[in-house]
C-alpha cells in the first residue's frame, strides 16, 4: 500500500526525531561500552552493590506503596470532594514533583530530623527517621506520592459516576460500591500511577541523601552507590548504573500496556 | 402496593414537576419527548437524586419526604432499574453483572451466579456469552444482562428507562416481546419510561404524558387518543389538535379561536352560550378532504396553505398542509395522483364543522 503524501514524514522532522532518539540512545549505549564487562561480578561484590539493590528494591516497593496508599484518598478528595481551596490543596501536594529533591530532603530535616518541627516529638517517642532505611522510605514517598495523586485524580475524574449510582440502586453499601466497582474500575490508572511513583522512588538521590544520609548498608541505595563509587572507581559506577538501566528497562517493558494502553 | 410520587426538583434549565401514582399489578408508561425530565424522575426514584421538594412512598414506607426530613439511601429501596444508557458494570462479566444485586445483599458468590445463570438463560441470553464483558456484547445481549440485573432481587418496583431505545430495529423487535411478558409477569409496581408512544400505547395501562418537566395529561392509552389534550399528544396519536378560546357563533356552532388560525365547531349540548377558554377540538386526518382548488359545498371549514409533507404509510399518505391552522389529513395514494399533490404545492383542506369534536376542560 502506498502512502499518502500526507502521510510521509518531512524531512525536517526525520532529522529532528533521529537527533532526538541519539539524545538518549547515545549515552545508553555509552555505559554498556564502556563498562568493564571482565570485572562483572567481582567488581559488583565489592562496591556493595548487591546491599545497594536489596535497599534499592525495600525502600523503593515501600515508597509506591506508601504512594498508594495516602495517594489515593487525596486524589478522591481532590476529584470528589467540594471542600474550600481545593486548587490550592492540588498545587500543593504536587508541590514534589516540581521542587529540586533536595529542597525536599531539606525540608523533611527540619520538619522530621532530630531537632525538627515534628521529629523532636518523635524523637522523644524514640523513633528515628534520619540516617535510617526510614528515612529513606520518606524521603522517596515525598518525592513519588505526587504521581499516584495525578494519575488517580485523573481516573476518578474520568469515571462515570452514574455506574456507582447504578450500584447503589442494585443494593450495594457504599463500602461495598468502592470495593467491588470504584477501587476496580480504578486499577488501570492506579496501576500507572505505582509503577510511576516505583520507578521515581528507585532514581530518588536528593532527598533521600540529604534526609537520610549515605550509609552502606543502611540507606545507601543505588543511585547513591553510583554517586559514591564514581570518586573512586568509575568503572564499578558505570556497572552499578546499568543495573539501574537494567531493572528500570525491566518494569517499563513488563508494565507498558498498563501504562501506555490508555 | 402502589407508589405515589409528587417531587418537585430544578435542573439546569428545567423546572420538573412529577405526581403520578402506579399500583400493583398495572404497567404505568412515563411518556415523553426527550429532555422532558423523564430520567430525572427515575434518578429520584433510585434513589441517585434528592427531589429538591415533595414526597415518594411505596405503600408505607416514605422513600423521600423533603418537609419531613426523611431519606431512604439507594441501596435500601427495593427496586430494579433499567437504566437509559445501560450502565453495566465495565469490568464484570454478564454473569456478575446479572449477580451484583445478589452479591451486594449478601448471597454467596456461587448461588448468586447460579440464579444470575437461569435468569439470563430465561431471558433469552446466550448461555456462551455469559463470562463475555458488556463492550463485547450485542445491544440486545446488553439490554437482556441489564433486565436480569433489574429483576434477580425480586424488587417491589421494576423502573424501565426507555428500555428499547440505544437498540437497532431488529433487536428492538426482538425485545418488544420480552419487556411486554417481564412486565406482565412481575409482582410488584411497573413504571416504564420512554418517548416511544408505539412501546407506551402497547405496553401500559396507563399513560403519564410529561412535557417541559410537566405532566400535561394521564390516562388510559384509549382516552389519549380520543381526547389528547395537547399538540404534542395528538401529534403522537395522529390527530388534528385546535386548542384555544370557544366562542359562540350561531345556533349550534362555535368557534375555536387558537393562536395559529380559527375552527368551526359544533355547540356542546348543554353548555352556556359564553365564551369558554381552554376548549380543545379533536380532528381525526382521515374526515379532512383535500382539494387543489376552493372546495365549494357544506364543510364550514376551509384552510388553504402550502403542502409542508407527504409522508406515505402503506395504501394512505398523512399531507401535512402548513394553513392557518395547520392541519393533516390522511388520503389515499389514489387521490394523492388524482390530485397531483407534492410537497411544497399550495392546496385547500376542508373538513366539516361535526367532525371536530370538541373537548371541554
Amino acid at each position: 500500500m502506498r502512502t499518502s503524501p500526507l502521510r510521509r514524514t518531512p524531512l525536517a522532522i526525520s532529522a529532528l526525531a533521529a537527533i532526538g532518539v541519539a539524545f538518549i540512545v547515545v549515552p545508553i549505549a555509552a555505559l554498556l561500552i564502556r563498562a568493564p564487562w571482565s570485572h562483572l561480578i567481582d567488581q559488583l561484590s565489592s562496591t556493595g552493590a548487591w546491599t545497594a539493590l536489596r535497599l534499592s528494591l525495600e525502600v523503593s516497593l515501600a515508597a509506591a506503596a506508601l504512594s498508594l496508599v495516602l495517594g489515593t484518598p487525596v486524589a478522591w478528595v481532590l476529584a470528589r470532594s467540594s471542600i474550600r481551596g481545593r486548587s490550592l490543596l492540588r498545587a500543593i501536594v504536587i508541590l514534589p514533583l516540581v521542587l529540586p529533591p533536595v529542597v525536599g530532603g531539606v525540608a523533611l530535616l527540619t520538619a522530621l530530623g532530630r531537632s525538627g518541627v515534628v521529629g523532636r516529638w518523635l524523637d522523644a517517642a524514640g523513633v528515628q527517621l534520619t540516617f535510617t532505611i526510614w528515612g529513606a522510605m520518606v524521603a522517596t514517598t515525598f518525592v513519588s506520592i505526587p504521581l499516584v495523586i495525578l494519575a488517580a485524580e485523573a481516573g476518578l475524574r474520568s469515571m462515570d459516576p452514574r455506574l456507582e449510582g447504578a450500584a447503589a440502586a442494585m443494593g450495594a453499601s457504599r463500602a461495598y460500591v468502592l470495593r467491588r466497582v470504584t477501587l476496580p474500575l480504578l486499577r488501570p490508572q492506579l496501576a500507572a500511577g505505582v509503577v510511576l511513583a516505583w520507578a521515581r522512588a528507585l532514581g530518588e538521590f536528593g532527598a533521600t541523601i540529604t534526609f537520610a544520609g549515605n550509609l552502606a548498608g543502611r540507606t545507601q541505595t543505588l543511585p547513591l552507590a553510583v554517586y559514591q563509587t564514581r570518586q573512586t572507581d568509575p568503572g564499578a559506577a558505570i556497572l552499578i548504573s546499568l543495573l539501574l538501566v537494567a531493572l528500570s528497562l525491566v518494569v517499563l517493558v513488563a508494565m507498558r500496556d498498563r501504562i501506555f494502553a490508555r | 402496593m402502589t407508589l405515589a410520587v409528587d417531587i418537585r426538583v430544578s435542573r439546569a434549565s428545567l423546572q420538573i414537576r412529577a405526581v403520578l401514582q402506579a399500583s400493583e399489578g398495572e404497567t404505568v408508561a412515563l411518556l415523553g419527548p426527550n429532555g422532558a425530565g423523564k430520567s430525572t424522575v427515575v434518578d429520584c426514584l433510585a434513589g441517585l437524586l434528592e427531589p429538591d421538594d415533595g414526597r415518594i412512598t411505596l405503600d408505607d414506607d416514605t422513600w423521600v419526604d423533603v418537609a419531613g426530613n426523611r431519606w431512604t439511601p439507594a441501596e435500601q429501596r427495593p427496586v430494579g432499574v433499567v437504566f437509559q444508557s445501560g450502565l453495566l458494570f465495565p469490568h464484570l462479566t454478564a454473569t456478575e453483572n446479572a449477580a451484583f444485586p445478589l452479591r451486594a445483599r449478601g448471597t454467596d458468590r456461587g448461588a448468586a451466579r447460579e440464579r444470575a445463570a437461569s435468569l439470563l438463560t430465561r431471558l433469552g441470553f446466550p448461555a456462551a456469552r455469559r463470562d463475555a464483558r458488556p463492550n463485547e456484547l450485542s445491544g440486545g445481549e446488553a439490554q437482556r444482562v441489564s433486565l436480569a440485573r433489574a429483576l434477580i432481587h425480586e424488587p417491589r418496583l421494576l423502573l424501565l428507562d426507555e428500555p428499547t431505545a440505544s437498540l437497532d430495529v431488529r433487536a428492538r423487535s426482538e425485545l418488544r416481546p420480552l419487556i411486554r411478558s417481564i412486565l406482565e409477569g412481575f409482582v410488584g409496581v411497573r413504571v416504564l419510561i420512554t418517548h416511544d408512544p408505539v412501546e407506551a400505547m402497547t405496553v401500559a395501562d396507563r399513560i403519564v404524558v410529561m412535557e417541559q418537566g410537566e405532566i400535561t395529561q394521564r390516562g388510559t392509552p384509549e382516552e389519549l387518543r380520543n381526547a389528547p389534550r395537547t399538540p404534542y399528544v395528538a401529534d403522537l396519536v395522529g390527530v388534528n389538535l385546535f386548542a384555544g378560546r370557544l366562542e359562540p357563533l350561531d345556533p349550534g356552532a362555535g368557534r375555536v379561536v387558537t393562536a395559529e388560525g380559527d375552527v368551526v365547531v359544533p355547540w356542546p349540548d348543554g353548555l352556556p352560550r359564553e365564551p369558554l377558554d381552554g376548549v380543545l377540538g379533536v380532528l381525526r386526518p382521515s374526515d379532512v378532504v383535500l382539494h387543489t382548488v376552493e372546495p365549494e359545498g357544506s364543510a364550514r371549514n376551509a384552510v388553504r396553505g402550502r403542502i409542508a409533507e407527504i409522508a406515505i404509510e402503506g395504501e394512505r399518505a398523512r399531507v401535512r398542509l402548513a394553513g392557518a391552522p395547520p392541519v393533516v389529513a390522511e388520503i389515499t395514494l389514489g387521490s394523492v395522483a388524482r390530485l397531483g399533490l407534492r410537497e411544497g404545492a399550495m392546496a385547500w383542506a376542508s373538513f366539516k364543522a361535526v367532525e371536530v369534536v370538541v373537548v371541554l376542560p
